[in-house]
């Protein structure tokens, strides 16, 4: 069961990275995806190493969360592209001053 | 084995997200993570997992993510301009640092055999699961309502665009037309059709003057934005002419060779 543990781990690793590279707000916002998913497939591996199904309703609220915070951080992408007409996340600045 | 052949293609469909321009290729390349995601689901006995993650992963979050990327632009690529100074290098430091401590550490872990859920799912995975999220976790789930009408009220209240000016009516448009007229003389009429006495009649073309010039307002504003629009002026005309041969002679020359070409076929 290592071998899932570890390609969630390098899928979690991938995810960071991409957050703290990439410029476009939606992008970043798929790396959050794919380490949600990296998280989901450690509790599933560790669900069956131990023999109990709770892991797998952890995996479960884990996806209903990420939904719900889809709808809503898509909707805030929306709102900041439709005022400045950008999707990076190096424009919306306007707190640092 | 399954494990084996798809877990390259999730680590370079991974990869892929970091390096890909477009932001629908990234997309796409997300929905490769899912999708092999649910079948190592499968793989790893939780049947219901596998078709959660399909529908609502792959089927509802990413269509959201490519509707929100159609609203955008299509082709919002990401700007490789770096804000802050050597952040990618850090970053990516970082993250091999992450990756080499967490695999190492995994590595010197023994898990032990897997116990395996022949026995939880004995009555069925979903009836497994349903037995302990409406016992135990029903708290849990009921809390989970509140979340999606929290969520599904913000993005109402944050997609909502509130209307500042009245709605403008046709009577308004004609009577805006007319005072234009009135006042800076501007043309009252429907604008040119595309196309017109152009070589080629498609919308991407402007119309030509009778002085041979194009026709600005025949073609719309945003072909215009976008620079697609084909031009068909004299200098086309003149290709045209370079390659026909001479315009004066070449009709009447061009007609007599195709009767003679027509009956040399027929006594043949």
């Amino acid at each position: 069961m290592t071998e899932y543990i570890v390609l969630s781990a390098i899928l979690f690793t991938i995810g960071c990275v991409g957050v703290l590279v990439r410029r476009n707000a939606i992008v970043v916002f798929m790396c959050i995806e794919l380490m949600l998913n990296a998280c989901n497939l450690s509790l599933v591996t560790f669900s069956r190493q131990h023999g109990n199904l709770d892991g797998q309703i952890a995996a479960f609220f884990v996806m209903v969360v990420a939904a719900a915070e889809v709808v809503v951080g898509l909707a805030i992408i929306m709102t900041i592209f439709r005022t400045r007409r950008s999707a990076s996340v190096d424009d919306a600045s306007l707190l640092k001053y | 084995m399954t494990f084996w052949i798809l877990a390259p293609v999730m680590v370079l469909a991974a990869l892929g997200i970091l390096f890909v321009r477009k932001a629908v290729h990234a997309a796409m390349l997300l929905a490769v993570v899912m999708i092999s995601l649910a079948v190592l689901y499968a793989v790893l006995e939780a049947p219901f997992l596998f078709a959660v993650q399909i529908i609502v992963y792959t089927g509802a979050i990413l269509m959201l993510f490519l509707f929100v990327l159609m609203l955008v632009g299509v082709d919002a690529s990401d700007s490789v301009v770096e804000t802050i100074k050597g952040q990618r290098v850090l970053a990516t430091l970082g993250g091999l640092a992450l990756g080499v401590i967490l695999v190492v550490a995994l590595a010197q872990t023994a898990l032990g055999a897997a116990v395996g859920l022949e026995e939880a799912n004995s009555g069925g995975n979903i009836q497994g699961i349903a037995n302990i999220l409406f016992s135990r976790w029903v708290f849990a789930f009921e809390v989970t309502s509140a979340l999606l009408i929290t969520a599904a009220l913000g993005a109402m209240v944050l997609a909502h665009r509130e209307r500042i000016a009245p709605r403008e009516t046709q009577a308004d448009r004609a009577a805006r037309r007319m005072r234009d007229y009135a006042e800076r003389g501007t043309h009252v009429g429907p604008l040119p059709p595309p196309g017109v006495f152009a070589r080629s009649n498609a919308v991407d073309t402007a119309a030509l003057l009778p002085d041979g010039t194009a026709a600005e307002a025949s073609v719309s504003r945003v072909l215009a934005a976008r620079g697609t629009v084909r031009s068909a002026p004299t200098d086309d005309v003149e290709e045209l002419q370079r390659q026909i041969g001479d315009p004066a002679t070449q009709p009447e020359r061009a007609g007599k060779d195709g009767s003679a070409a027509s009956t040399e076929e027929d006594q043949a």
